[in-house]
């Protein structure tokens, strides 16, 4: 009895814990699934035209995302020039001058800014910035990711700029420094790798955003000069043209897909090596 | 903020009057301070407006409709009737469908890599799982078009109804016909989009764990897998809810992978092979088309409601999380 109890426990030892390293393995095993089948059918179809064409009129084949390209670039430059600098300096009060209260109230409101659904912001950047003037443009799409590029330079900003040591901070103003020129000339530098790849990392996590360019940026088959018009982007080109009915559109949401998520995976790579390494440094 | 900086600031002795102020401003740290804190407060600004600008441009939507608006199952844009019922629904369904294949899914890797994994290859794989997490949307719906949807009509469908769709109640969750696009294709992508966060937050809660605990449970004799799931687990339990809840919130506002494999069909329907609608879906099909000012009230209302359920579920998982790391956890 008691023999045969061991048994079944020692049993369901082994069978659940390979279970688990199961799940794991194929966990991640979706990531490589992602990555080869864009490889496989984005690589195919991508060519030299994608980069440097405008999209064809419907029918014709061939044709690039010449225009997407860009278009997401602006969106980001003006996402970046809205949202990183609001970031950066809320971060730096959370870390460096907060109070008990307020501190807390907008630590809170920041984690519920980034759970807010990113069609939600779409909504919110639609009726400020497009009702208004009653058109789309590229100002109302950049504004609607850089408000999503808020919460997440907020985070990463404060927790650079607490990982620097209090030695630091004391050691200039023993020198006689005031604590903004502690801050600005010491503590900021100092973290200034961190803080800067936590950027780059919340720029990578909007570039792929759609929801909320659906209806601030819209789209545009054509350049889009200045702010203030429609403008086409990576993401909503891809969501166009995969849910359209033609062969070729969809060849081209592939290489969209791939050129996208290589850029992505790329930036979030590169920055989370370079955080780890920090990290490591950090902790001994 | 150090204890140093406070010492620095009160080594002047005060002078009172204006030049007291003209000296502090001088100094120049009383400048930084507003000028952060303005940043600061520009969040808090945002996010009221955010809330704001929602609540009164579907004014016009909650003034005819009232709390009908929550149960009336007709989404009719040409006789001006909207009901936010079917949208509502869809929301729920897919994401619980996602949640009970994520949940498992996502707590035994998490097991696997705080318990069982050498720490080399945890943080390896958990760097992988993050990568897994910065995939923009749009692409699962990508893939959910072209290798979900097919697999779906062709495969998994026709079998989920041959084995599932037999049993007496289960069974009419797996009715025919099935067409490929529905709430259970929904659910897998969206599945697959929110395990990455199950996993981070489950294995960060569960590596906090104190190590004696386990130590204890092997001790008195337990195997492996007893002190890992009767004592670790139960420690770390409302720190596991609050990464549920996470995933269910980001589930909930999920647009494009959604809109892109669930048919787009505002129909109430037991089974979870059908077609259905949720609500960032129709938000992001038809505001652009929304003609008539109470169509596009009607749907920033949905927005609202959408927005008010991520907002509960949000704070409640921040409350669990903090709970457990604080070690607030109690064995069973």
């Amino acid at each position: 009895m008691n023999r045969a109890l061991l048994l079944w426990r020692k049993t369901l030892n082994i069978v659940m814990l390979t279970l688990t390293g199961v799940a794991a393995l194929s966990v991640v095993s979706v990531l490589f699934l992602i990555l080869g089948y864009l490889i496989w059918h984005g690589g195919t179809s991508l060519s030299w035209s994608f980069f440097t064409q405008l999209p064809k009129p419907v029918g014709e084949t061939g044709g690039g995302m010449a225009n997407a390209i860009v278009g997401s670039l602006k969106l980001l430059l003006l996402a970046a020039v809205m949202g990183l600098p609001v970031g950066l300096m809320a971060g730096v009060y959370l870390a460096e001058f907060g109070g008990k209260t307020f501190s807390f109230v907008v630590r809170y409101t920041t984690d519920l800014l980034n759970g807010v659904p990113s069609i939600v912001i779409g909504i919110f950047a639609y009726s400020l910035v497009v009702l208004p003037v009653k058109h789309f443009s590229t100002l109302a799409g950049g504004f609607a990711l850089g408000i999503m590029v808020i919460p997440i330079t907020v985070r990463s900003t404060e927790e650079f700029l607490r990982s620097i040591p209090n030695t630091l901070r004391e050691g200039a103003m023993a020198l006689g420094a005031s604590k903004w020129k502690t801050i600005a000339t010491v503590v900021l530098p100092a973290a200034s790798g961190g803080i800067l790849t936590g950027m780059l990392l919340a720029l990578a996590r909007v570039a792929g955003e759609t929801a909320p360019l659906l209806f601030t940026a819209f789209s545009n088959r054509y350049w889009s000069p200045g702010w203030g018009q429609p403008i086409a982007s990576l993401p909503v080109m891809i969501y166009t043209y995969a849910i359209a009915p033609y062969d070729d559109w969809h060849r081209q949401a592939w290489a969209a897909g791939l050129v996208l998520l290589g850029l992505v995976l790329l930036a979030n790579l590169g920055c989370r090596l370079v955080l780890n390494r920090g990290g490591a440094v950090r902790s001994v | 903020m150090t204890a140093a900086a406070t010492t620095l600031q009160h080594a002047a002795p005060p002078v009172s009057g204006p030049r007291a102020l003209i000296q502090r401003l001088r100094h120049g740290d009383e400048i930084a301070h507003l000028l952060t804190l303005t940043f600061a407060a520009a969040i808090l600004l945002l996010t009221s407006m955010l809330v704001w600008e929602l609540w009164v441009n579907s004014h016009l939507s909650r003034a005819k409709f009232g709390w009908n608006f929550f149960w009336t199952q007709t989404w009719d844009p040409i006789f001006d009737t909207f009901g936010a019922a079917p949208f509502i629904y869809g929301t729920l369904i897919t994401s619980i469908v996602a949640l009970s294949l994520a949940v498992p899914l996502g707590l035994a890797s998490a097991i696997f890599l705080s318990e069982l994994a050498p720490r080399k290859i945890s943080d390896t794989v958990s760097f992988l799982i993050d990568l897994l997490a910065a995939v923009p949307s749009v692409i699962y719906g990508l893939l959910g078009i072209f290798i979900v949807v097919p697999l779906m009509r062709t495969w998994l469908g026709p079998a989920l109804i041959a084995t599932l769709g037999k049993l007496p109640v289960i069974g009419k969750l797996f009715a025919g016909p099935n067409y490929g696009v529905g709430f259970f294709t929904a659910g897998i992508v969206l599945a697959i989009m929110v395990v990455p966060f199950i996993i981070s937050v489950s294995r960060e809660v569960l590596l906090t764990v104190p190590r004696e605990q386990r130590e204890a449970a092997l001790a008195l004799g337990a195997t492996r897998w007893e002190a890992t799931w009767q004592v670790v687990v139960p420690w770390a339990r409302s720190g596991i809810m609050g990464s549920v809840f996470l995933a269910l919130a980001r589930a909930l506002g999920e647009t494009m992978a959604v809109t892109m494999v669930i048919g787009n069909d505002p129909k109430i329907s037991a089974s979870l092979l059908h077609p259905g609608y949720t609500i960032a879906a129709v938000i992001a099909n038809e505001f652009t088309e929304a003609t008539g000012d109470l169509y596009l009230s009607a749907l920033i209302e949905l927005g609202l409601v959408l927005f008010l359920m991520t907002f509960i579920l949000n704070g409640l998982a921040r409350v669990l999380i903090v709970a457990t790391e604080r070690g607030g956890g109690r064995p069973a």
